[in-house]
């Protein structure tokens, strides 16, 4: 009988854990809020608030993208260099080859999806370390972008200009106001993939791939489909990174990129995603993308450095990844 | 025969719900062999890791030239001169056969490390040795045979003066176990006590001098083994009460078709021409010793490791199995004997894993109906009586047999005709293990046709209606339950004097 309390406190003590991170960083979110609006009066402003926003679109749709090969026990290292390589592309259809605005969005992202069909093939397939694999097509897309863009920065249409209507998908101007409609849309998909995790065989084979890949292929599962699928979802979101990037910032340079990537990867793991795979969650992943968000903002308002921020982002991270460690420490 | 080195007396070690070694008492002498046998799960392995500190015993003595000694870890022994050969190799196949040897206590030249004294030291022991091997050859350039003389030798190179061989012929091919064997005579010549832990008879025959024979953790005796026979070390092994009464005959109707069928069946070095079949109803017992091919047949079965060659029927037509999910397809369900590793995902819920195998038929659209997925799953929990305090309980938390009963709630969903039950009672206590029985011939009683493969001979014996016994990858027999007895299936699983 003692035995059976024992199962019934370890139950509750994970399903605690995983809700408490959760829990946990959304306060931090708020303090980290508070903090700087306490400490800086600019901080306080609207305009910060905006730029805030239009920082974490890109960043929140790459975590939420990466968030499936995380939770497959793999990771996706392309997507920073490949947002700007699918932009580029995007970009470098409409301005120079004349096509609609719709249509080099959709390249973007059918490019984003190719490029995350490539490296679901090299991890599930080919059997190369996820890690090795998304490094090499992260220089590949690099080089990529550089090559199709002449290596000039294209800017895509302005918001005022024909086929510049794009950019009022994250932004609208009211009465000389930035409304920024983007973090509606964010939401909404959070509420969609939250669903696609948590309710379809999508969320349910690419969480038991990450908890024990063999165990799911003994059961029949098409291991290597659900396997490539994570990682074209990640390309996916690249891909719609890409378009939101390419709506806020006015020019996109080849040959960045790099880091982006890691911005994203850091805050899905913030979030409770768990690195060894198995865990995640996709409304803690924006929480988590909105602390580096803060972060990276926030920061300069009370004196200190992009330096201090990079310092300062990597120790939240340490902590994120050791609580993630403890985690499964303990559930051992 | 020299005189005593090393006594183990009165050992006794029990894990939680294990006595692993019941007052165990081992002798060895300088310039023997001695062989030390018994059945799977007999206790061989957990008193040689009592011996050399990796698991501390409860209470007995251990005698080593003369004094009393208890070592805390394999280092201490090995500096005392006990050494263990592993069945598995502990090698670094990157690194040069003398890099090896002497790792973790190179020769240096002020902070260098001194390859060139390395090389000349390993040549001199190979030289003792009397084998051919260059100390600068790349320890995974080596053949399995030369590697574990490697082994050999740097356990020599710490002055050992006792060496235990835990099954050290397993991955031999047969020139290079006579050659161990010129090793292991040589060894004797020198005065060293020698433990030789083997399931093969005919090499007992040759290259031991006595026996030592364990059985369910405790100690039969020791013989002399040239005046001993083949039949005289198996009754000692087998030679328990069996307490649950046996099956005498089979209860499968002489007229239950066929589902099942199996013609030689090849799948890398472990499965080797192996034919059967397996009829309506029928619980199929796979026996043997560890590293019979029995989990290989299993997976190769199930497409879970490639098939050579060979063919498969099921209920008479001829079907091809490539991976898992054409087993699954074709009604086949196979429950791991590694339960944690293949057969759960212990971190999701106990309804999660019951709908693994099926979770098509739990969709509506593209969503996964949680609701009908929870009804199923509480429904098998409640016909298999698994212990847990709701279907969304992580699987982690349960039980050994409450996991066992979570993965056949899997098979069972899948309507799956032929289940294979691969140590179906692994880790699950005795409690758990008859409910674990009852289940398995219901099943069976319902038309399920199973196969289990069992390490342990009273289950094999309790259980099944028909036998096949298996060594080395090949079947060696087939018995019906009313002419099997722990006897005469110990004599197929183990090799014949050639």
């Amino acid at each position: 009988m003692a035995n059976k309390k024992m199962k019934t406190a370890g139950q509750k003590s994970i399903i605690d854990r995983m809700g408490g991170q959760k829990v946990i960083v959304i306060l931090v979110v708020i303090i980290l809020f508070i903090f700087f609006c306490a400490l800086s009066p600019n901080f306080r402003k609207y305009t910060t608030f905006v730029s805030i926003l239009d920082y974490s679109y890109y960043i929140s749709l790459m975590a939420i993208g990466v968030a499936f090969p995380l939770m497959t026990a793999g990771v996706d290292l392309s997507i920073g260099t490949g947002l700007v390589c699918y932009s580029l592309v995007g970009g470098w259809l409409i301005v120079f080859q004349g096509w609609p605005t719709w249509a080099g969005i959709l390249a973007s992202i059918v490019f984003g999806m190719a490029m995350g069909v490539v490296n679901g093939c090299l991890v599930a397939l080919m059997d190369l370390p996820p890690f090795l694999a998304t490094l090499c097509t992260s220089m590949i897309t690099r080089g990529l972008g550089s090559i199709i863009s002449g290596g000039f920065g294209i800017s895509w249409p302005a918001a005022a200009a024909e086929g510049g209507w794009f950019r009022n998908i994250f932004k609208i101007q009211r009465n000389g106001l930035n409304i920024p409609i983007g973090f509606l849309w964010i939401i909404l998909i959070v509420i969609i993939m939250s669903f696609v995790l948590n309710h379809t065989k999508i969320g349910r084979y690419t969480l038991a791939i990450g908890s024990n890949k063999e165990a799911t292929k003994l059961s029949g599962v098409n291991v290597k489909f659900y396997h490539i699928l994570a990682y074209v979802i990640s390309g996916f979101f690249a891909g719609l990174a890409a378009i939101s990037y390419s709506a806020i910032f006015a020019t996109v340079q080849p040959g960045s990129g790099a880091g982006f990537e890691l911005e994203a990867i850091g805050g899905a793991i913030i979030g409770g995603v768990s690195m060894s795979g198995g865990f995640g969650s996709i409304s803690g992943t924006l929480a988590g993308v909105f602390v580096i968000c803060l972060l990276k903002t926030g920061l300069p308002f009370i004196g200190l450095t992009a330096n201090w921020q990079q310092i300062i982002t990597g120790l939240v991270l340490i902590a994120a990844v050791l609580v993630d460690i403890l985690k499964r420490k303990s559930e051992n | 025969m020299g005189e005593v080195i090393l006594t183990m007396k009165e050992i006794d070690k029990s894990f939680p719900g294990v006595h692993a070694l019941d007052h165990v008492n081992l002798e060895v002498r300088k310039g023997e062999v001695l062989a030390l046998m018994g059945e799977n799960g007999a206790g061989k392995s957990t008193l040689m890791k009592v011996l050399t500190g990796i698991y501390t015993k409860d209470s007995g003595t251990i005698t080593y030239e003369g004094k009393e000694v208890e070592f805390s870890n394999t280092r201490e022994a090995q500096e005392a001169g006990i050494v263990i050969v592993h069945q598995e190799l502990n090698m670094l196949g990157h690194l040069t056969v003398a890099q090896n040897i002497f790792i973790g206590r190179e020769f240096k030249k002020g902070i260098r490390i001194d390859d060139k004294k390395m090389n000349e030291e390993a040549q001199k022991l190979f030289d003792r040795m009397n084998i051919d091997i260059n100390p600068k050859e790349r320890m995974s350039n080596l053949t399995v045979g030369k590697q574990q003389m490697c082994e050999i030798a740097k356990a020599i190179s710490h002055d050992a003066k006792v060496i235990i061989f835990d099954e050290p012929s397993a991955a031999l091919t047969e020139t290079e176990i006579q050659e161990l064997f010129k090793i292991i005579r040589d060894l004797r010549e020198k005065n060293l006590g020698i433990v030789y832990i083997s399931h093969r008879m005919d090499e007992i025959k040759v290259i031991t001098d006595r026996v030592t024979v364990m059985r369910d953790g405790t100690y039969v005796g020791t013989l002399i083994t040239k005046d001993s026979t083949k039949d005289d070390i198996i009754n000692m092994m087998v030679g328990r009460v069996i307490y649950e009464d046996p099956k005498t005959e089979s209860m499968v109707p002489k007229d239950a078709p066929v589902v099942l069928k199996v013609d030689k069946l090849n799948a890398g070095k472990m499965v080797q021409d192996v034919s059967f079949e397996l009829r309506k109803g029928e619980i199929l017992g796979f026996s043997g010793l560890m590293g019979a091919g029995r989990t290989e047949t299993a997976r190769a079965l199930f497409g879970a490791d490639p098939i050579d060659s060979g063919d498969i029927y099921i209920n008479g037509k001829k079907v091809t199995i490539n991976n898992p999910q054409d087993a699954v397809k074709n009604g086949i369900g196979y429950l791991s004997e590694d339960r944690k590793r293949f057969g759960i995902v212990v971190q999701k819920s106990v309804a999660e894993n019951t709908t693994m195998a099926t979770l098509e038929e739990y969709m509506s659209g593209i969503f996964i109906d949680k609701k009908k997925e929870k009804e199923v799953a509480q429904k098998y929990v409640e016909s298999l009586a698994t212990k847990t305090p709701d279907v969304d309980q992580l699987v982690v938390n349960l039980s050994g047999g409450n996991q066992q009963k979570v993965v056949i709630a899997k098979w069972l969903t899948r309507d799956c005709d032929i289940l294979i039950f691969d140590e179906p009672t692994r880790g699950i206590d005795v409690g758990a293990k008859s409910e674990i029985y009852k289940l398995m011939n219901q099943l069976a009683a319902d038309g399920k046709a199973i196969i289990m493969i069992s390490s342990e001979m009273t289950e094999i014996l309790r259980m099944s209606d028909r036998i096949i016994v298996m060594c080395e990858g090949k079947k060696t027999g087939e018995l019906d339950i009313s002419e099997a007895t722990q006897e005469n299936i110990m004599n197929l699983a183990t090799r014949e004097i050639e």
